[in-house]
């Protein structure tokens, strides 16, 4: 009897299925393996269905346009964010092992006390102004910049738009998807000093520091080049090329977060046991390579959204040309520091300088990889290679300031040269009507100096303003709650008074790794 | 009876050991350490900067050898670990006073 019933069941299921499927909607009735025949006219919404008339495929048309735009911006900002990881190992790899949970916990605490900085005012303060969103929608609640005049001239300084991405200023998709690109390039500042400050910055003061350079340190600078302020205009108001170029941030990224490393590694001071009293350095080798090195393929890979990304528009097909000038500069960069090391320095390829080559390359490539050939790309990965060895040299043995990863030398020094770069290797491909000047980007070798010129005043400008600011910072987070970890902490390790655990618990330090004693 | 404590390279430790058993003494035993001689180890470089691994690993293998066997046991153990060059090790002989099984409270010579 029960089986009957259940008999019955099953086959009442089953006829009803035949039955109502057979009301379904009219769909393909072919299944598409080879995908020739999905995406057709039928997918373009009409008021007679299957006829769109021409207003309505224009319709289509311009919003793929947005998305394939706005997809290609998300996308790269994915890839920007994934060099957080790559950071902390690149600084991880490169310090002892006795720090690791405090080097890898500044790493990591950057990305959200930068972006939440950079959520309540530093987006605000960077694009308050920046007007409409070409490529993302054309939307223009971005309207408020906070301007100056001097010598007849309007001069931008900061925005007042975009608090918390509240109002009707700011919640829009073009608005969400600019902030989302931003913040994590201004993330890529934020992390820059960590290297330069690791193994004696105390973790509360570096909490401070990390929330106020996405609150104003960074947006301030990147105001004046990319969100329309005086920087920006140097062409418009002064003649002086297409005024201060950055394509993806030699000066507002990265610059920016070498002049805070550099002062920081100075007012902070070196590492103890770093230097002895006659001021010659001790070595303190960095504990783990093979994570340097995977960190420094991993920057280099999401540099891809990095430069590639900064179109904010996938439609803009200059793109393969950013990507590959990127590529070859971190090739180039690599092998100049790798054989100058090897012939020049100590006679061995030092995995260490090798990475910092391959980045000190991708730094310089930064700002001019949308405006030169890929000759000049090589060019500048070569020079940025030679360049960086020598600054570590420079930075340790002339200057006495301790920089266990070399951020100085990678983002500083050739940040700058990045932008001297543009300035000299611009070929006039591209670039026509930046910052609002006709014609195309053009330096110094391809017949415009006034660009030079502009770039120098982009470099100088970042160098006083982002260094009287940090010092400033620097200086009343002493105040507050002290720059420095005890120096017995320091000698023991910061992870477990500073950190409360300790990264490789259960492994065995090897002796060699003892701070040695300054002489 | 005679305690030997043989202080070799790493990379030397089947050797020594072999050595050990073929003589008649399987058990011994071994420790990690790290340390110098006179010539206080390898100087290496980092980011362009020289500096010393003070501290370099070796091995210390300690066995009890009988009286009688002790003479050929030192020469074939410095053969079995010789490479010419400098870390070699050394071995350090000094008298034990007494041994004791202790499954079975044997003592002397026959607890070995």
């Amino acid at each position: 009897m029960k089986y009957k019933i259940l008999l019955f069941a099953m086959l009442a299921l089953v006829l009803s299925a035949v039955f109502f499927s057979s009301f379904a909607v009219a769909a393909p009735a072919v299944a598409d393996s080879s995908g020739t025949l999905t995406g057709t006219i039928q997918d373009v919404p009409a008021a007679a269905a299957g006829k769109p008339t021409i207003e309505e495929v224009a319709a289509v048309a311009g919003h793929n346009k947005i998305s394939i735009n706005m997809i290609w911006t998300l996308l790269c900002g994915f890839l920007v964010m994934f060099m957080q990881p790559g950071f902390a190992m690149v600084e991880t790899g490169l310090t002892r092992a006795k720090n690791a949970g405090h080097t890898m916990a500044m790493n990591f605490l950057v990305y959200p006390l930068g972006m939440l900085g950079f959520y309540i005012c530093g987006f605000a303060l960077m694009f308050g102004g920046v007007g409409p969103l070409a490529t993302l929608g054309g939307f223009g609640g971005l309207n408020h910049e906070f301007t100056i005049s001097l010598f007849g001239k309007s001069f931008g300084l900061f925005g007042l738009k975009g608090f918390f991405l509240t109002g009707p200023s700011s919640y829009d998709i073009g608005v969400f998807a600019m902030f989302l690109f931003q913040m994590v390039f201004m993330d890529t500042t934020a992390t820059i000093p960590t290297g330069a400050l690791a193994e004696r910055w105390k973790f509360s003061s570096f909490c401070l520091y990390g929330l106020l350079v996405g609150m104003v340190i960074y947006p301030v600078y990147g105001n004046w080049v990319w969100g329309g302020g005086w920087l920006s205009m140097l062409g418009q108001n002064f003649k002086l090329g297409h005024g201060h170029v950055d394509f993806a941030g030699s000066s507002v990224v990265h610059l920016t977060g070498g002049v805070i490393a550099l002062v920081g590694a100075w007012i902070v001071g070196p590492r103890l046991g770093k230097f002895n009293k006659d001021g010659s350095a001790n070595a303190m080798p960095g504990h783990n390579i093979p994570m340097a090195i995977i960190g420094t393929f991993i920057l280099a890979f999401g540099w891809f959204g990095f430069n590639a990304g900064s179109t904010l528009a996938g439609t803009d097909l200059r793109i393969s040309v950013v990507a590959v000038n990127t590529m070859l500069a971190s090739a180039t960069g690599a092998m100049a520091s790798t054989l100058w090391m090897w012939f020049f320095r100590t006679k061995k390829p030092d995995p260490s300088m090798m990475a910092n080559g391959m980045l000190a390359g991708l730094v310089a490539i930064t700002a001019p990889c949308a405006f030169v050939s890929s000759v000049s790309a090589c060019i500048i990965g070569l020079i940025a290679g030679v360049l960086v060895v020598e600054s570590v040299y420079f930075v340790e043995g002339k200057l006495k300031l301790d920089d266990p990863v070399g951020a100085i030398s990678v983002h500083g020094v050739n940040g700058a040269f990045g932008c001297l770069a543009l300035g000299i290797f611009a070929d006039g491909s591209y670039g026509d009507g930046w910052n609002g000047v006709a014609g195309t980007v053009k330096g110094l070798l391809y017949g415009d100096p006034s660009q030079l010129l502009a770039q120098c005043i982009g470099i100088a400008s970042n160098f006083i303003y982002v260094g009287l600011f940090s010092i400033v910072i620097f200086k009343l987070i002493d105040v507050f709650v002290g720059n420095r970890t005890q120096p017995i902490n320091e000698i023991e390790g910061l992870d477990v008074p500073e950190m409360g655990v300790v990264a490789y618990s259960g492994i065995k330090m090897d002796k060699n790794s003892e701070t040695p004693l300054s002489k | 009876m005679k305690k030997i404590e043989i202080v070799i390279r790493p990379t030397k430790m089947e050797a020594v050991c072999s050595v050990l058993e073929r003589n008649g003494y399987p058990g011994l035993m071994i420790t990690e350490i790290q340390g110098h001689g006179k010539q206080k180890g390898l100087t290496q470089q980092w980011r362009g900067q020289e500096y010393k691994l003070t501290f370099l690993p070796k091995l210390k293998i300690e066995a009890v050898i009988k009286d009688k066997d002790i003479k050929a046991v030192l020469k074939e153990i410095r053969d079995s670990a010789f490479t010419g060059e400098i870390g070699d090790g050394k071995i350090f002989v000094s008298n034990v006073e007494d041994v004791v099984r202790i499954r079975t409270d044997e003592r002397g010579e026959s607890a070995l």
